[in-house]
């Protein structure tokens, strides 16, 4: 039987990077496997998701209620789906997180978060406790729904793929009352997506203020890197919370992770332990971010970041 | 206005958990046990929309073994009414839970279900969704902001890339984010009070509600994090080891 994957995206008409991980895991579950794009004015989205490899079809719901992919009418929509498919997949991201669970209660199914690993067509790797601990867990529900990590499945390619497009004509009425849509504010950012980026710079609370995160701009500067923070900084009001890592933040998994004036509690590390190289810069030779890290640097952090960017500038 | 609060008991945040021998689940024997962390975040916002006077009415209810009656005395410290007591021995999965809680929202009647996001033992984030989905109510999930009145809530949430603003029509199920408040220490005298707030306490093979297991844990292991990591005395010696050892610029 067939895979379902809800496709997100961000606003400027890009596909998600975590969706393209999400079509890698539902090529193990089943060979068919199609995608799911919700909206409204989805032309040119359309044409960009058709041509992701790993999907024979690319499913289009086109209507002025899903235009900020509320999870009510989202949900609804996907339930009238879902006969045809014994597995649905969505990235294990703020919009999956809110629609699959849904979607599950309506279907009476226990949803599967955050997996990591698919072993079977039955069996899951997901962490828990903060990502701590490993579990392995196998569902007896007929109908599977899982939420997909972006970090541990590679993402399938952008082209090259050539899916059947095909419009939903018969979309299901939803209550328009339940939740209406009143503001978006986004974050404005040149820099790579958090979740997507090659190379991370973190600043924690020894950062002191917002203002000092430009020591840390600068150097992503050199490496285009994005930036990120822990709770703490986040808390302090030293930047958006959208630029949190961790269990309550995003997850990410760089080639590089540089972590400065950041202590390295377990909430943290739950965001960023699967990175290839952890850099840990910090004053305090005790401070648990050292145990996790490939190379440490005890020291000022305003000592210690010039000097790398002019290295870096120097290379 | 009646907010109900769903409060989970679980292993204290700060512990680093600990594997069994078998690897059949989480020691959870003589470790310090906590209300969630994202729970009390809740409580707290429900107890000071009563203080707003926008609540009436603040019930607490957890689900599991009777020392659940220690996370649900904390919530009435902090300023909840009364709570609800589910005896359980077994671990419920959050199908389960949303389908408890269903019963004793139609019991209840209240306006509003706040409760965390997600709990921090297993990291599911999906109890308030599926029982907005049962109840066939609105939700708002990863709540930084609310504000009630007039049977509708406004909801600031936390999305990928910033923020959102979204009206709900109320009844609602609401998900809190941490940044939702700051939640208070329970004042002494407020604990002592807390002991002659009622609770009442009922089976869960009494409510008749099915809460058969959909997702078996096989086993647990320890995910290492731990890196045999060097200390470099200088950037110099940094850049070397990332240019020529890790390779990574």
């Amino acid at each position: 039987m067939a895979v379902l994957v809800l496709l997100s995206y961000e606003k400027g008409d890009q596909i998600r990077k975590i969706s393209r991980s999400a079509i890698t895991a539902a090529g193990k579950l089943g060979t068919e496997v199609h995608a799911l794009l919700v909206g409204d004015h989805l032309d040119g989205l359309s044409q960009k998701a058709s041509q992701l490899q790993g999907i024979q079809k690319l499913l289009v719901a086109e209507h002025a209620d899903y235009a900020h992919m509320q999870a009510e009418p989202v949900a609804d929509l996907i339930v009238s789906l879902a006969d045809s498919y014994e597995f649905i997949v969505a990235p294990a991201n703020a919009e999956g997180k809110d629609i699959l669970p849904r979607l599950a209660g309506l279907l009476d199914v226990q949803p599967i978060s955050d997996v990591v690993e698919i072993i079977d067509a039955s069996t899951f790797v997901r962490p828990i406790y903060a990502g701590s601990i490993l579990a392995t867990v196998t569902s007896k529900d007929a109908k599977k729904l899982l939420s997909v990590r972006g970090t541990t499945f590679e993402a399938v390619a952008e082209t090259g793929g050539n899916a059947t497009i095909e419009k939903i004509e018969n979309l299901p009425a939803s209550d328009k009352q339940l939740s209406v849509f009143k503001e978006l504010k986004l974050s404005q950012s040149d820099r790579p997506e958090l979740e997507s980026a090659r190379v991370v710079i973190s600043g924690g609370r020894g950062m002191q203020s917002g203002e000092n995160f430009v020591l840390l701009e600068k150097i992503a500067d050199q490496l285009d890197a994005a930036i990120g923070a822990s709770r703490a900084a986040v808390d302090a009001g030293f930047v958006p919370n959208d630029y949190q890592v961790g269990q309550t933040g995003k997850i990410v998994a760089p080639e590089l992770y540089v972590a400065v004036a950041l202590s390295g509690a377990i909430q943290h590390l739950a965001g960023m332990k699967d990175s290839k190289i952890v850099v840990a810069i910090n004053k305090d030779p005790e401070a648990p971010i050292f145990k996790v890290s490939d190379y440490g640097i005890i020291g000022d952090l305003f000592e210690i970041l010039p000097q790398l960017e002019a290295a870096l500038k120097a290379r | 206005m009646k907010i109900l609060v769903p409060v989970k008991r679980v292993v204290d945040s700060n512990i680093k958990p600990l594997v069994k021998s078998d690897n059949s689940g989480v020691e959870v024997g003589g470790v310090k046990m906590s209300m969630n962390p994202f729970d009390e975040t809740a409580v707290e916002e429900a107890v000071r929309l009563k203080e707003q006077k926008i609540a009436s009415e603040v019930v607490v209810i957890s689900i599991g073994e009777p020392k659940c009656q220690d996370t649900l005395r904390t919530a009435m410290a902090m300023g909840a009414d009364r709570g609800i007591l589910v005896t359980s021995d077994d671990a419920l999965e959050s199908l389960s839970v949303a389908k408890i809680l269903q019963y004793f929202v139609t019991k209840e009647q209240p306006d509003v279900v706040l409760m965390g996001k997600q709990a921090s033992d297993d990291d599911m984030n999906a109890t308030g969704q599926i029982l907005a989905a049962k109840l066939g109510w609105a939700q708002g999930t990863f709540v930084s902001k609310l504000e009630l009145s007039d049977g509708k809530a406004q909801i600031t949430r936390e999305i990928d890339d910033g923020q959102e603003i979204l009206e709900l029509t109320l009844p609602a199920v609401i998900t809190t984010d941490l940044r939702l408040n700051e939640p208070r220490f329970a004042s002494l005298p407020n604990i002592m009070k807390a002991k002659k707030k009622q609770i009442e306490t009922v089976a869960l093979a009494d409510l008749g509600v099915d809460t058969a297991v959909r997702l078996q844990v096989k086993s647990v292991a320890e995910s290492s994090s731990v890196r045999e990591g060097i200390i470099v005395g200088s950037v110099e010696e940094l850049m070397d080891k990332l240019q020529n050892e890790a390779k990574v610029i």
